[in-house]
């Protein structure tokens, strides 16, 4: 089952409905890549509040997302981690690191926003 | 939601016999079931029971009880039965209704019931053998199953209060907007320093906090695991959109920190609480600062 | 979807299962074997948190049977011993074996960000960890999460 993904404006929200396998966070890369491209999107968001489960793999791949959305010049926001969910990630060492995060929806378009109104070429996290 | 292993009584085959017997005499219960009922109030009142509800109260619950109890006897099965004493008692309970009630109840109704067949059957001594041989085994089963719901439905009433109770005793406390304060005091074991991770990511939800202050000026020494259980905490916090600053580290922690491998260049720290709190309001203030880029 | 068995059906009146096999062949049974843990988790009366913890654990250690051996299993049991009670995930496969057990256990503090086996990480969400392992048998994963 696909991943929804929302244009809106100069970004794109993918939000996640259900437990993702392994193939289906592959395509959801695929995905927003191809349209980041398309559409020169400026942020991505990606809510994971109905993720259950973050494990290595999708861990790396949110990585691998912000990553190859940043070399096509757009942010990646994560928002909508659980507590449980960010508690039992950084035990494994998972730390979506050099990868911006937020509380929710309204958070993440709220840092893709204060980053766009900033007139310059885009700053990478200090971590990346 | 917990599901629980409801104790289950065992119901040995019924013989047809004894069939026909409760089918006879649940027969008699019903015919009479206006009678029996008043009767078996009466003595819940003599006996002072359920005294946290209205007569009315008593009544509506007696009926209820009394058709369940004589359908139980009748079919033999106890799921309806045990379906009913939950609800029973998650309606009960909170009136305050205690264990001894509610088996003195059941009890008494198995009592008036009883009368009522001893009056009918005592003509015939045999027959009213066989009768009691059908009917004391069903309602003994009855009153235990009653009992053990309600127990059970009671332990569980007070389990969610005491977690109620933990989750008001959580020392998270928000003190501006978006700003969340998380002073540790004492010493961390680490089945505490998990709960209150736990607790303070929740809180960072609940208030849709940005940045929080956790303060260990009350901590005097912290081993390397609750030290990692910091960094974690932190960690975790980041990933919830919250930047965390902490506050009080003495020179012993911070040594068991760079001894774990932490950067302390990297994590946000500063002398006092009041200094941290100082750290948090400009972070704030100053929205051009995104989470993403602050040191986590 | 993946093929499971249970080996035990659950009676009528809603005893937990004691034990649970998923067998790990393809993607979905990852999805299909946290699910089923997080599920067990719950019968048996574990919180929200370590319900996640556990089925975490349960995906990476699945995961790991599906890139390392191609196929095994994981097996979901109810740990009812002695005075504590929890709950068991077993991982084994008939793989290559783990090359370097040491290595792969190595505890580092510092993140790392979820390359290798992840069994470090996988030891710190759970609290009984063992691992065999060898080229001829495979290996076989344990970890038991108790009731709090």
């Amino acid at each position: 089952m696909p991943v929804p993904i929302l244009k809106q404006g100069p970004h794109l929200i993918a939000s996640v409905q259900s437990a993702l396998g392994d193939s289906d966070l592959v395509e959801l890369r695929d995905a927003l890549i191809a349209q980041v491209g398309r559409y020169r999107s400026r942020g991505v968001i990606i809510d994971v509040t109905a993720l259950d489960v973050m494990d290595s793999f999708a861990s790396r791949t949110l990585g691998d997302i912000a990553h190859m959305a940043r070399l096509r010049g757009a942010e990646t926001v994560i928002v909508g981690v659980q507590p449980e969910v960010a508690f039992a990630m950084v035990q494994l060492g998972l730390t979506l690191e050099g990868v911006a995060t937020a509380l929710d929806l309204e958070e993440g378009l709220a840092f893709l926003q204060q980053r766009a109104s900033r007139t310059g070429p885009h700053r990478h996290p200090s971590s990346a | 939601m917990n599901e629980q292993t409801i104790e289950t009584v065992e119901v040995p085959p019924v013989a047809e016999s004894t069939r026909a017997v409760l089918r006879e005499l649940v027969a008699h219960l019903r015919k009479n079931r206006t009678l029996l009922r008043e009767e078996w109030a009466r003595r819940i009142t003599e006996a002072k029971l359920l005294t946290a509800m209205t007569e009315e109260e008593v009544f509506a619950e007696a009926t209820s009880v009394y058709d369940n109890y004589v359908e139980a006897l009748e079919t033999g099965t106890l799921e309806a039965l045990q379906a009913y004493a939950r609800n029973l008692s998650e309606r009960v309970i909170p009136r305050g209704v205690e264990t001894h009630e509610v088996v003195g109840i059941v009890l008494l109704l198995r009592d008036v019931l009883a009368r009522s067949l001893f009056a009918k059957y005592r003509a015939d001594f045999a027959h009213l053998n066989r009768v009691l041989d059908a009917y004391e085994p069903a309602a003994n089963r009855i009153a235990i199953t009653v009992a053990v719901g309600f127990v059970q439905e009671r332990e569980r009433t007070i389990r969610d209060q005491q977690e109620a109770i933990r989750e008001l005793s959580t020392p998270v406390l928000q003190v501006r907007e978006r700003l969340l304060i998380l002073p540790i005091i004492g010493v961390i074991d680490p089945h505490r320093a998990r709960q209150l991770t736990e607790q303070l990511l929740h809180a960072i939800r609940t208030n849709r906090a940005k940045v929080v202050v956790i303060d260990i000026t009350g901590v005097a020494a912290m081993d390397s695991h609750v030290a990692n259980h910091l960094v974690l905490t932190v960690e975790a916090s980041r990933l919830l959109g919250a930047t965390v600053i902490v506050t009080g580290l003495s020179p012993e922690i911070a040594q068991t920190l760079v001894n774990i491998g932490v950067d302390l260049g990297k994590m946000n720290t500063a002398g006092d609480l009041q200094g941290g709190i100082e750290e948090a309001e400009r972070q704030l203030g100053f929205k051009v600062t995104p989470n993403g880029d602050s040191p986590a | 979807m993946g093929s499971k068995t249970s080996s035990v059906q659950a009676p009528e009146n809603g005893q937990p299962l004691d034990e649970i096999r998923i067998a790990i062949r393809s993607d979905s049974d990852l999805v299909a074997a946290r699910q089923e843990g997080r599920r067990m988790a719950e019968r048996l009366g574990f919180g929200g948190g370590d319900r996640t913890l556990i089925a975490t654990a349960i995906s990476e250690l699945a995961r790991n049977i599906l890139r390392y051996a191609d196929h095994g299993e994981v097996v979901l049991l109810h740990a009812n011993h002695g005075p504590r009670e929890g709950m068991t995930v077993v991982a084994q496969d008939k793989g290559p074996g783990i090359k370097d057990l040491e290595r792969a256990l190595e505890v580092g503090y510092s993140t790392s960000g979820g390359l290798g086996l992840g069994l470090p990480g996988v030891r710190r969400l759970m609290d009984v960890f063992n691992v065999r392992s060898s080229s001829g048998d495979g290996t076989v994963v344990s970890a038991t999460k108790w009731k709090r």
